[in-house]
């Protein structure tokens, strides 16, 4: 099938996409361009805009203003055609709960219009790919939460859509679960372009090639997680554990470094840059017994927290 | 055609709740068969199988809105309803794969209940036609009102509401008392809702009358399946267009 309406790099594209609720707007004019097989993740905390960007972009609502385009169709003049070429694993395990697995996958083939046969190639090959050939046959409502989970993504693999979104995919399972759906979701990389909202940092670090934040609506930082890590957060951390620390080492670690901490049988010192070798003489030159010395690299979460951390505190 | 697979879905949906199903064909047959035979040994006008099996019939439809409402309500809540509206099924896809899985339903009840009615004396001849046609209607606008609930409240509320749905039907209906020797208020509203009508049609041509003289109970009947059945569309288009 040739899903392209036209033949620019770009699976989605935003246009100032903006929903507004009486006076509140859920989403703020956004803007993005997604590449062809990219896995892009939307980061935010609750009500930053997440799940209303996806549900504009899949045609479930519509905008105040602005539009977008997924694979050249326009979401607001062309739905019909944007919902051929979707598919969306929601955030709630969205599954036929009286039907077997087989019965779901071979459910949604058919109102995709899929051919009989094809849907049963590709549902053998999705309950395999999710492991859930031994309990094909089995209604879907004794499923564990991560095997429902794992149906759910499959259904939306059915129609094998070039567009994918992935709401929450992992949300409330257990670690060894997550890993599990993790492994699927990066056999897909580059092949589909894949949006995933999820709560989980590390799960955006592991998996998308880039990452949007959103916080009250608008994209506050956006970038490969690398880039946020170490070009828009930029914060080392040195922790070093010592002995006979004095206020004054303190205050005189405090004229060279403006965050500085003391913690238990220690000093937490932040900055963009760190001299290793100016504070460990420092210390040394005041009487300090340095017992030990680590380096914490900043993680995604710290780039969400120190982004978000407003919207947080209201 | 794409409403065909979610249609079959709903078929298998309805069918495996084995509880609701065997409320739905079994209740009415228990209930035939009691007062039936009380009927027998009590001549009660109302007990007499030519009134008593339309009564069921009409009573068990209440059913009907019942799967309609907790089908509805059980995707919506479940997220499975966003996933389906995703899709490239057209909003008459869903109406449709909505309400034909009930029809057969409401046929079987009709069926079984004319069945279990004829061994107690139900007289059938080919005016039962009029009767099928009048209780279809019927069918339709319970399923309307089930479409109607399904789209307003959540699946919990709908057991509450649904089992409401068919005490009114019970009540208002006529199904276990003569509304019209009733009179008052409870006889003005019977006779403003539509089951009074479909059972009093029902009861007629099984006992002789013919389509003339049924014609403006089917008229009040069919007036208020449109009725239930467009509120049915309307409410679900307004639930799932935001």
């Amino acid at each position: 099938m040739n899903y392209l309406a036209n033949e620019n790099n770009y699976s989605i594209q935003t246009f100032g996409l903006t929903k507004k609720y009486k006076d509140r707007k859920a989403v703020n004019g956004i803007n993005l361009a997604i590449k062809r097989g990219e896995v892009f993740s939307l980061l935010g905390p609750n009500g930053a805009g997440k799940t209303t960007t996806i549900q504009m972009l899949c045609c479930l609502l519509k905008p105040t203003a602005g539009t977008a385009t997924i694979m050249g169709y326009d979401i607001k003049k062309n739905p019909s055609a944007v919902k051929e070429v979707i598919d969306i694993s929601p955030q709630e395990t969205a599954i036929a709960s009286h039907l077997t697995a087989w019965e779901n996958l071979m459910l949604m083939g058919g109102i995709n219009g899929l051919k009989k046969e094809e849907t049963k190639k590709r549902a053998k090959e999705l309950i395999e790919l999710m492991g859930l050939a031994e309990r094909a046959n089995e209604q879907v409502q004794n499923f564990s939460g991560g095997m429902q989970r794992r149906l759910s993504i499959a259904m939306a693999l059915i129609s094998d859509p070039p567009v994918l979104f992935l709401d929450e995919p992992t949300l409330g399972l257990d670690p060894q679960a997550r890993r599990a759906i993790w492994k699927q979701i990066e056999r897909f990389k580059g092949k589909k372009t894949i949006i995933l909202t999820t709560h989980y940092l590390e799960e955006a670090d592991a998996l998308a090639d880039r990452v949007a934040i959103i916080s009250e609506g608008n994209i506050i930082a956006m970038g490969t997680p690398k880039e946020l890590k170490n070009d828009i957060y930029g914060v080392q951390t040195m922790i070093i554990k010592a002995q006979k620390l004095s206020s004054t080492i303190m205050e005189g670690l405090g004229k060279m470094y403006l965050n500085v901490k003391e913690i238990d049988n220690g000093i937490e010192i932040k900055a963009r840059e760190l001299n290793f070798d100016d504070i460990v003489d420092y210390l040394r030159s005041k009487g300090a017994k340095i017992e030990g010395i680590s380096m914490k690299e900043p993680s995604l979460d710290d780039v969400f927290f120190s982004l978000t951390e407003n919207e947080v505190n209201k | 055609m794409r409403f065909i697979s979610l249609a079959n879905r709903n078929i298998k949906e309805v069918y495996r709740d084995h509880v609701s199903m065997g409320l739905g064909l079994g209740l009415p047959i228990v209930l035939l068969v009691l007062f039936a035979s009380i009927g027998k040994n009590a001549p009660i006008k109302i007990f007499t199988a030519n009134a008593l099996t339309p009564a069921v019939i009409v009573f068990s439809f209440g059913f009907l809105t019942l799967y309609s409402a907790m089908l509805l309500a059980r995707d919506r809540e479940s997220a499975f309803l966003t996933r389906l509206l995703t899709t490239p099924l057209k909003p008459s896809d869903f109406i449709l794969s909505y309400i034909l899985p009930l029809l057969p339903i409401a046929l079987l009840q009709i069926i079984v209940c004319f069945v279990v009615g004829s061994l107690y004396g139900v007289t059938i001849n080919l005016s039962i036609i009029f009767a099928l046609i009048i209780l279809f209607t019927l069918a339709f606008a319970c399923i309307g009102i089930g479409m109607i609930i399904g789209s307003l409240f959540s699946e919990s509320q709908n057991g509450g509401i649904g089992s409401m749905v068919i005490v009114i039907i019970s009540l208002f209906s006529g199904a276990w008392m003569d509304l019209k020797m009733v009179g008052g208020i409870f006889g003005a509203v019977g006779y403003a809702l539509p089951f009074a009508y479909a059972l009093d049609a029902t009861r007629g041509i099984l006992n002789g009358s013919g389509w003339g003289d049924i014609i403006i109970d089917f008229y009040w009947v069919l007036g208020y399946a449109l009725i239930f059945f467009i509120g049915g569309i309307l409410c679900f288009r307004w639930r799932t267009k935001r």
